[in-house]
């Protein structure tokens, strides 16, 4: 599963439009070189680690591709 | 009920309605048709039912559209302009497939037109009452008693083929009183569930009320589907009387108030030793063709008689299909046509006697 | 690891077909998550407009009606008639409610119907190919204003929240954005807050979510949420327009 990541993009949702990598207060969104089976570049994240899960880029998100989660 | 109360015909097809389990009314004024509204305003009430009055026709056409998506046995009633105001509605109704009735009380147009009875609507009704490949179950009652008769019905038929039904009167069926006598009511709460409609999606997959179809081959499967409902109507739901036909030379169709009055010019006709009859077509979608066409074997002539300058002749024509000639009388702009009027074609198609 | 943003259960998994950075999907998604956290779900019928959300009813996982052009506030009419205990709203574009559908908003306003209306405003007809809209900005270019929106001819951007204030039945008015996550926060609030009013039984509520067409304005999704940004909101000032407290 992917519960040890804080940020999962559900990348076949993904559009590229590059909404959420605008919001990222920590800078860690960027898209892909890889493209979706629609051809859009997809938004990801490598550094999972700097996440901190404010969720902005979930809110930000046109089309519910971003799921966020907080250590408790 | 059994007891016999004279009433004019807009309110008595009100209290028919009520009879038959409708408690929502969606409608806007206008003449000849206002005193409909008025009553199940005053109506309603006492039997739990919603009255609005609408901003405009369109709004009240959208609103018994979403009114009948939710499950309710719904009605509107308006007169000619009115009519073509709820009409994008109507297609709407027919393409999601729900039922609901509709009452025309016809004046003279086209346009603002008069107020007084007319019979120009059938084109309407029958053929093109808004865009797309539907149909109405039309409905013309010639009586206030049959006005009644013909509502409960238009219900009964709207929830059998989730398709709308449509009645037309001309003015002078809504203005006129006549004694009538009602049915048992219906209670809506014992009417079946419509396992389709939008109440809330509780434990069930969300119900869409829709006609929209994106895909061609959806649209096409979605089109064939609502003929296949109107190819049942026309092999089961037919209904028209036959007056004196099995002799007749000369046959009128005739429906409505126009077919009372062509009543009295059969006898008049008769008397003079003219063999005339009447078919008079009380469903106008389905029309009643077969009984036409079967009569143009015996019959010599035809005779369309309209408040119009000719609609419901084609289907006449149709029908016939060029066995015998079809000939057309017809007065309009609010003028009734008097019997003496038509006994005069019966002569001319007829010959001097 | 406890999840802080997910995927609302009132929105169905359909993938939404709204261009690239449509604003439409922020907004299904916050009034998807309003529903569920209403807890309303089950009880709820939407009307879908036509427009680009005309699919709306593909992605509400709720019962839904699909309306003609304008006409979803009469639709909401009948169907909150014939049951009251249920939860009705309407989801419309600028077109579909500041051209064609004024009639329609406005009498449901002004009779007070128990349903909350969620107004899409973003200044243009999308789903038809960039035309102007009753709520195009003056100078604006769009394909039937060639030339930029002149008053003279077109008259000037129509303020619809402004107009539903002034109707007794009107209890909750508001003006929001979504262009940014604090703006998109406060817009999730004032949905909440609308849809709180209908099931309080209180009267009519609508919320006027400022939005962007970065296809028909010929921008980038970013760049669209700063010309909403620059230019929409001096024209449509946003805040709570009218409130039960502020009547009161």
């Amino acid at each position: 599963m992917v519960k040890d990541k804080n940020v999962v993009f559900d990348i076949e949702r993904c559009k590229g439009c590059e909404l959420c990598t605008a919001v990222c207060p920590v800078s860690i969104i960027d898209m892909s070189e890889d493209i979706n089976s629609h051809g859009y570049h997809f938004a990801k994240v490598d550094e999972q680690d700097k996440c901190i899960s404010c969720a902005m880029c979930a809110t930000m998100c046109p089309d519910v591709v971003i799921k966020v989660y907080k250590e408790e | 009920m059994g007891e016999k109360v004279l009433m004019k015909g807009n309110e008595a097809i009100a209290e028919a309605a009520i009879r038959a389990g409708c408690r929502y009314f969606f409608g806007y004024p206008i003449t000849p048709q206002s005193e409909l509204p008025a009553y199940l305003a005053r109506k309603f009430p006492e039997v739990g039912g919603v009255f609005l009055q609408a901003e405009s026709e369109v709004a009240a056409s959208n609103m018994i559209y979403g009114a009948a998506g939710a499950g309710a046995r719904v009605l509107t009633s308006s007169s000619s302009p009115g009519i073509s105001l709820k009409a994008e509605g109507i297609s709407y109704i027919a393409g999601a497939e729900l039922p609901a009735v509709i009452i025309n009380i016809m004046r003279g147009g086209p346009g603002l037109g008069s107020i007084q009875p007319s019979q120009a609507d059938y084109f309407q009704a029958t053929k093109g009452m808004a865009h797309g490949d539907f149909r109405l179950f039309v409905l013309a009652p010639s009586s206030v008693q049959e006005a009644v008769d013909l509502t409960m019905l238009a219900f009964e038929i709207a929830d059998k083929y989730r398709n709308p039904s449509l009645i037309v009167g001309d003015g002078i069926i809504g203005q006129m009183m006549e004694p009538v006598e009602f049915p048992e009511p219906i209670d809506p709460d014992k009417l079946p569930k419509k396992e389709w409609a939008t109440d809330g999606a509780k434990g069930r997959k969300p119900n869409i009320i829709n006609s929209l179809a994106l895909e061609p081959e959806d649209l096409e499967n979605h089109n064939l589907k609502l003929k296949a409902k109107y190819d049942k109507m026309r092999e089961e739901e037919v209904r028209y009387e036959e007056i004196q036909t099995e002799d007749a030379d000369t046959i009128i169709v005739a429906y409505g108030t126009t077919a009372r009055i062509a009543s009295s010019a059969i006898e008049q006709a008769r008397k003079k030793g003219y063999k005339v009859g009447l078919i008079r077509p009380i469903t106008l979608f389905p029309f009643p063709s077969e009984v036409i066409s079967k009569a143009a074997e015996k019959a010599d002539n035809f005779l369309a008689v309209e408040m119009s300058t000719g609609q419901m002749v084609e289907d006449v024509r149709l029908a016939v299909n060029g066995k015998k000639p079809v000939h057309f009388y017809g007065r309009t702009g609010g003028v009734v046509p008097s019997p003496e009027e038509i006994v005069k074609e019966i002569e001319k198609i007829g010959g001097e006697r | 690891m406890k999840e802080v943003a997910g995927y609302p259960e009132s929105l169905t998994e359909k993938k939404f077909h709204y261009c690239p950075g449509c604003t439409h999907g922020i907004i299904h998604r916050i009034v998807a998550e309003v529903i569920d956290e209403l807890g309303i779900r089950e009880e709820t019928i939407g009307v879908a407009p036509v427009g680009c959300s005309v699919l709306a009813y593909e992605y509400f996982n709720v019962d839904m009606h699909e309306a003609s052009h304008g006409r979803a506030p009469a639709v909401a009419t009948g169907i909150k008639r014939v049951h009251p205990d249920k939860f009705v709203f309407t989801y419309q574009g600028d077109g579909d409610l500041a051209s064609i559908g004024t009639a329609e908003i406005v009498h449901a306003a002004n009779r007070g119907e128990l349903i909350s209306t969620i107004f899409v405003n973003n200044a243009i007809y999308g789903m038809t190919g960039g035309q102007m809209a009753p709520t195009s900005l003056i100078d604006q270019k769009t394909t039937t204003s060639p030339f930029g929106r002149n008053a003279k001819e077109a008259g000037h951007p129509i303020k619809m929240s402004e107009m539903l204030t002034e109707l007794t039945g009107s209890v909750y008015i508001a003006r929001v954005s979504v262009h940014d996550p604090k703006h998109i926060k406060q817009a999730k609030k004032a949905i909440k807050k609308a849809f709180q009013i209908q099931l309080d039984g209180k009267g009519f509520a609508m919320v006027e979510v400022l939005s962007t067409c970065p296809t028909n304005w010929g921008m980038k999704p970013q760049d669209a949420l700063e010309w909403l940004k620059d230019n929409m909101m001096e024209v449509y000032p946003l805040g709570e327009l009218k409130t039960p407290e502020g009547v009161e």
